[in-house]
C-alpha cells in the first residue's frame, strides 16, 4: 500500500545526527527562523481583515470575517470568536480533501486558545444588545504551502489580520454592508503570538521544516503577549518532556515571540 | 503551407502546431494528425534534421527500462518488496534481484530491506501494463544509508547530470559529496554537512535556472574557488540532452 507520506522525503537519520552537533539540514542554527519572513496585510477585499505570512517556503493566509449573531445564553453580554483551519491538499502531499483532519483541528484549537485565554479581544465591547445582538469574529486559516511550522506562521498571520480588521457598515434595517467598511477596528487588548518549540533528538529547535516536524520527538506551542504573559500552551508528539525541557522551551518561546512580533511592524 | 511553424527553442503548450506538411517527422512529446505535427507537452521546440521534438519543461517521470532510480520500500511480500518510485505505477523488487546471498525460506526479509528504506535500483523491465521490475544487483545499486535525499523535477535530471556528467562531476568535486541522481528525480547526497548543503543549493539552482545559458559557469562560480580542472570550451551550449 502506498501512503501519501511516501511522496514526502524525510531524512530523519541525518537530521538526528546533525542536531547532536548543533546543525540542521539547511544550515541554520537550532534557534534561527528561516528567511524571508514576510507579512502582507489586506490581501483579500472580501474579508474584514486578512493577512498572508510567509516563513521560508511556508505560506499561510488568514481571513477575519465579522457578523452579527445572537450571543450564547451563558455569555449574553459578550460577542464570540471562532477559528477554523483548513489545510488544503495542494499545500502538502500529506493533506487530503474532505473534513478537517487531526492537524487542522489541533491547529485551530491551539490558536483559538491563544486568543481566547489571553482575552486578546474585548468580547464585552463586541456586544450590542445583551442577549440579542453581538459581533462574532470568525477567523479562517488556509494553508497555501506547508513546509513546516504552520503553527507559528498561522499565529502571526492571525494577529496581523486581527490588527487590520475593520467593521463593516451596519445599514438602517440592521443588515450588514460588507462592501463598505468603517474605520472602526476590533477592540484588541493584547497581542498574543504563539511560538512552537520542538524537541528533536534531545535538542530544542525553533521553526522546523516539514522534514524536521516528522523527525521530532515532541513539541510545545506557547502563546505569549507583549508583556511575556503566557496565555496558552499545547504539547504534542509522543515523547515526554522533562521540567528542564519545558523551562528551556518557554524561555526560547518568550525570546522568539519578541522577534516574530517585530516582523509585524 | 508547409514547413516549420515554430522556431527552435520556442516554448509551446500542448496542442500547438509545430510543423505543417509531411516534410517533418514527429519526435518525443509530439504527435501527427493528418498533415500537421502538434505538441503533446509544455516545453521547448527542438529540431534535429527532419525530426521535431519537444524538450519537456515539467511533468511526471515515466519509467523506462534501464533507468537508475531511487525508490522507497513501502511493502514486503512473500517474494520481495514493493517499491514506491514516484510514478503512478507499481514496482516490485524480487528477493533474487536484491541480493547475491542465498535467502532461506523462513528468513526475515526486513533484515535486508525494511519498510521506509530507500534503495538505488535499476529498472529491468516495464510491462505493457506499466508494472515495473527492479534489480539491485549491479554496480552502484545499493540500499541508501546516511546522507540526505532530495527531490527535483524529473525533467531536469539531464541538466543536473550535464553533458557526459559534467555538471554532476563539478558539484561532486567542489563539494566533496557522493551524489547519486535517480532518473525519477530523487537525488541522494552524502558528504560533510556543509558540502551536502552547498550541493543541495547548487542542484536547486540548476533545477530553477535550467533554461538559461551558461549555467555550468554560473554553478562553478557559486561553488566557488578557482576551477580545479579546465572546462571543455568546445561545448556550443550547456545542457544534458543525451
Amino acid at each position: 500500500m502506498t501512503k501519501e507520506t511516501d511522496q514526502l522525503i524525510v531524512n530523519t537519520q541525518t537530521i538526528h545526527e546533525l542536531i547532536k552537533t548543533g546543525k540542521r539540514l539547511d544550515g541554520r542554527s537550532l534557534t534561527d527562523y528561516r528567511e524571508p519572513i514576510t507579512v502582507q496585510t489586506e490581501v483579500s477585499w472580501t474579508a474584514e481583515g486578512s493577512a498572508m505570512v510567509q516563513i521560508g517556503e511556508t505560506k499561510v493566509i488568514v481571513g477575519v470575517k465579522l457578523s452579527l449573531e445572537k450571543p450564547y445564553a451563558d455569555t449574553a453580554d459578550q460577542g464570540g470568536i471562532m477559528i477554523n483551519a483548513e489545510l488544503l491538499p495542494l499545500s502538502s502531499p500529506i493533506y487530503n480533501p474532505g473534513p478537517p483532519g487531526m492537524k487542522a483541528i489541533e491547529m485551530a484549537r491551539v490558536l483559538d486558545r491563544g486568543i481566547r485565554e489571553s482575552h486578546a479581544i474585548d468580547l464585552k465591547k463586541l456586544c450590542i444588545t445583551p442577549g440579542e445582538k453581538a459581533w462574532f469574529v470568525i477567523m479562517d486559516i488556509v494553508s497555501v504551502n506547508d513546509d513546516g511550522n504552520l503553527f507559528d506562521a498561522a499565529g502571526l498571520a492571525l494577529l496581523a489580520a486581527l490588527k487590520t480588521a475593520r467593521f463593516p457598515t451596519v445599514k438602517e434595517d440592521g443588515s450588514l454592508d460588507y462592501k463598505n467598511k468603517t474605520e472602526e477596528k476590533l477592540p484588541l487588548l493584547k497581542q498574543p503570538i504563539s511560538i512552537t518549540v520542538l524537541k528533536i533528538n534531545g535538542a530544542l529547535v525553533i521553526d522546523p521544516t516539514a522534514e524536521e516536524e516528522f523527525s521530532a520527538d515532541a513539541r510545545l506551542t506557547v502563546a505569549v503577549d507583549v508583556n511575556g504573559t503566557i496565555s496558552a500552551m499545547q504539547k504534542g508528539g509522543d515523547a515526554t518532556l522533562t521540567l528542564e525541557d519545558v523551562d528551556g522551551m518557554v524561555g526560547l518561546a518568550l525570546e522568539k515571540a519578541d522577534f516574530l512580533r517585530g516582523k509585524l511592524e | 503551407m508547409t514547413g516549420l511553424v515554430q522556431q527552435e527553442r520556442n516554448v509551446v503548450v500542448p496542442g500547438e502546431v509545430l510543423a505543417e506538411g509531411m516534410d517533418y517527422l514527429p519526435g518525443d512529446n509530439t504527435y501527427r494528425e493528418q498533415d500537421k505535427i502538434y505538441a503533446k507537452a509544455l516545453g521547448l521546440v527542438n529540431v534535429n534534421n527532419r525530426v521535431v521534438k519537444i524538450t519537456s519543461l515539467a511533468g511526471p517521470y515515466l519509467p523506462r527500462a534501464g533507468d537508475k532510480i531511487i525508490g522507497k520500500v513501502v511493502d514486503i511480500t512473500m517474494s520481495g518488496w514493493r517499491i514506491e518510485t514516484g510514478t503512478a505505477y507499481q514496482a516490485m523488487l524480487m528477493v533474487r534481484d536484491a541480493t547475491m546471498r542465498f535467502i532461506r525460506k523462513e528468513e526475515d526479509l526486513t533484515k535486508i530491506l525494511d519498510i521506509g528504506d530507500y534503495v538505488v535500483v535499476k529498472i529491468t523491465n516495464v510491462t505493457s501494463q506499466m508494472l515495473i521490475d527492479l534489480t539491485m544487483k549491479g554496480p552502484g545499486l545499493h540500499k541508501v544509508s546516511g546522507g540526505r535525499l532530495m527531490k527535483i523535477n524529473a525533467q531536469k535530471v539531464p541538466r543536473v547530470i550535464g553533458k557526459q556528467g559534467s555538471m554532476i562531476t563539478l558539484i561532486k568535486e567542489r563539494t566533496g559529496c557522493q551524489i547519486t541522481v535517480g532518473q525519477n528525480g530523487r537525488v541522494w547526497l552524502r558528504g560533510t554537512a556543509e558540502g551536502e548543503m552547498k550541493a543541495t543549493v547548487a542542484i536547486k539552482m540548476i533545477e530553477e535556472q535550467s533554461h538559461l545559458e551558461g549555467l555550468t559557469d554560473k554553478i562553478g562560480k557559486f561553488l566557488g574557488e578557482a576551477p580545479k580542472f579546465e572546462k571543455p570550451v568546445t561545448t556550443p551550449q550547456e545542457g544534458g540532452e543525451q
